[in-house]
């Protein structure tokens, strides 16, 4: 079995404030997450805002250096102690998606750009060969090249615009996709749109996703593997739906409790005459 | 009770005018919490600023009016035009980021003080601010900090504290536990479903997110396109709507322990822009004939207390397994 994602030891402590008044946050606390499949997962990482998780997105996507320990992704080491894999090889197997396209994209620039750009300087590609790669990873999300060609980020819906970087993340074929609250800026009408788009990429072009989430509804309906975070620490790691439907950990317990669900309310509301 | 009459909200840019609300009919009981969702950009911030009585250029209230069933001290009714004079007393306001509505150079307490409030007696209000916001869970040293030493659910208490002091009649909440987090956010609406209880003024929330609605109101207004789609009784909303659109958005929202497939809506509303003819939700409902294409649906009572915009309103839509609506 391949190894999916692996973590040893992963610390990442920020230094704050002067010289002689500094603080010290740790925002990953010796995190050990091993996922081993020969299929592709959705691994979902749910937590609150200071979590840490955007922390251990940008640690795996080499934005951050880690403060000690390493990270694996199909059996490479990508971040930390060992870590050797170049910069190109390193695109072409792990991409991120961001939670705001309207800022992933510039104004000034067409979004196509950005696709060929992915195109040929991460995936090799050369000339027919880089449209062809940017046309089929369109079509996969559901979206035209001639629709797309030439157009400008403000010309796009919120929900279109993720859509486009999800092809642009698909373009070099990598193994692993990064996605950092992605539809958390998409309205709820088109949300799951996103949604099913990841489970279909998981099914059909056998992809992995790393799903970093505060919404737990959408992370059990997606995930296979849930890990929880709270200040830095994994408090509960597992199968989704058992973690989600027999929570063991206390923070969990409480992070399931205070989810605003449209089957049970709080407390009874009374109706108001007419 | 308060009453919305066809009211139409424009804003003149130098594009053109635009209509964010356009022709908006309701009744709203007292005492009634009522929630307001739709898709960015369906105006439901600008029903609520147009009811909060915050109109200025570049937007203006072009048609209808608003009773709010209440009168000032000379005896005459409060409308649109002297609403205003009411704000704080009668009708507060809970913005969603509390961090840029509080004063960052001014102690929590000042802020109290500053308020347009009767008492000429500094001490006396403080006093009686301090006993306040111990109700709210707030301990009484907050009165002395600045804004950035709290957290920002302390933060949203001190806001709701701010809006709730002179028990007006109507609180108008724009989205007001969206920047917490789920645990805090549960104790702030906890928090405002007790002193509404206590209180029992009016509260229109808006939110996006339907299990904050569904946990906190009594009725719901679904706002598409600058129109109203549907207003009505919450639980028969969330059980057996009416509109097509209310129905599949509904339908789209996963949850925990269920393991049902469960479909967006594709397509997005259209340009305010334009010329509009017919149904604004069309070009996406499934059940669209050239009916809907042609003639815009009247908000009319199709059940008792349940309002909607359908030519077919409370026809069953369902999902074949390949993900169709049909």
């Amino acid at each position: 079995m391949a190894v999916i994602l692996r973590t040893e030891g992963l610390n990442k402590v920020y230094r704050l404030g002067s010289f002689t008044r500094n603080r010290k946050i740790q925002a990953l606390n010796d995190i050990n997450l091993n996922i081993e499949s020969d299929q592709p997962v959705i691994i979902s990482v749910v937590g609150e805002s200071g979590s840490g998780k955007t922390t251990l997105a940008k640690t795996l996507l080499r934005l951050i250096e880690p403060t000690s320990g390493s990270a694996t992704v199909y059996d490479k080491v990508v971040a930390g102690k060992g870590e050797k894999l170049p910069k190109r090889e390193f695109l072409a197997s792990i991409q991120p998606i961001f939670q705001n396209p309207f800022e992933a994209f510039s104004r000034y620039r067409p979004v196509d750009a950005y696709l060929h750009e992915t195109a040929t300087r991460v995936a090799g590609l050369q000339g027919n060969a880089a449209i062809d790669a940017v046309e089929q990873s369109l079509a996969s999300v559901g979206l035209e090249y001639a629709d797309v060609r030439g157009k400008y980020s403000n010309q796009f819906s919120g929900g279109e615009l993720q859509r486009v970087s999800i092809a642009r993340a698909l373009i070099p074929n990598p193994n692993l996709i990064i996605a950092d609250e992605p539809v958390s800026m998409i309205d709820a009408s088109r949300r799951m749109i996103i949604i099913n788009l990841f489970l279909k990429l998981k099914l059909e072009a056998k992809r992995s996703f790393l799903y970093i989430t505060h919404d737990l509804a959408t992370a059990y309906y997606i995930s296979d593997f849930v890990a929880v975070m709270n200040k830095g620490v994994i408090v509960e790691f597992g199968p989704a739906r058992e973690v989600m439907t027999h929570p063991q950990h206390d923070y969990t317990k409480l992070l399931l409790d205070s989810i605003p669900t449209t089957r049970q309310r709080w407390r009874p509301r009374s109706s108001v005459a007419i | 009770m308060i009453r919305l009459n066809n009211v139409v909200v424009t804003y003149r840019t130098s594009r053109g005018s635009i209509n964010a609300v356009d022709g908006v009919s309701l009744e709203i009981p007292d005492g009634c919490v009522v929630g307001i969702a739709g898709e960015s950009g369906c105006g439901k911030s600008t029903l609520m600023k147009l009811i909060y009585g915050d109109v200025t250029s570049p937007m203006s209230l072009s048609s209808g009016s608003i009773d709010y069933g209440f009168e000032n001290d000379k005896g005459a009714p409060i409308t649109s035009a002297n609403i205003r004079e009411q704000w704080f007393k009668r009708i507060s306001y809970i913005p969603q980021s509390s961090m840029n509505s509080l004063n960052p150079v001014a102690r929590v307490g000042t802020q109290f003080i500053d308020f347009p409030g009767s008492d000429p007696d500094k001490k006396r209000v403080m006093e009686k601010v301090r006993g306040y916001i111990g109700k709210l869970g707030l301990p009484p040293e907050t009165l002395d900090a600045y804004p950035h030493q709290l957290s920002g659910g302390m933060r949203q208490r001190v806001m709701i504290a701010l809006a709730t002091f002179f028990q007006p009649e109507l609180i108008l909440a724009d989205e007001p536990t969206t920047a917490l987090d789920v645990v805090v956010q549960k104790e702030i609406l906890l928090l405002l479903m007790d002193l509404q209880e206590q209180m029992k003024n009016t509260i229109l929330i808006v939110s996006h997110d339907m299990g904050v609605h569904y946990q906190t109101t009594q009725r719901m207004l679904i706002m598409y396109a600058a129109k109203a789609a549907e207003y009505g009784d919450s639980e028969k909303i969330f059980r057996d709507p009416l509109h097509p659109y209310t129905r599949m958005l509904i339908s789209s929202l996963p949850a925990i322990g269920d393991d049902r497939a469960r479909q967006g809506i594709s397509g997005t509303p259209p340009s305010l822009w334009g010329q509009l003819t017919g149904c604004r939700f069309a070009a996406r409902c499934p059940l669209a004939t050239d009916k809907c294409r042609a003639e815009e649906p009247a908000f009319i009572e199709h059940r008792p207390g349940q309002f909607a915009a359908c030519h077919y309103a409370g026809t069953e839509i369902t999902q074949t397994g390949n993900g169709q609506w049909q």
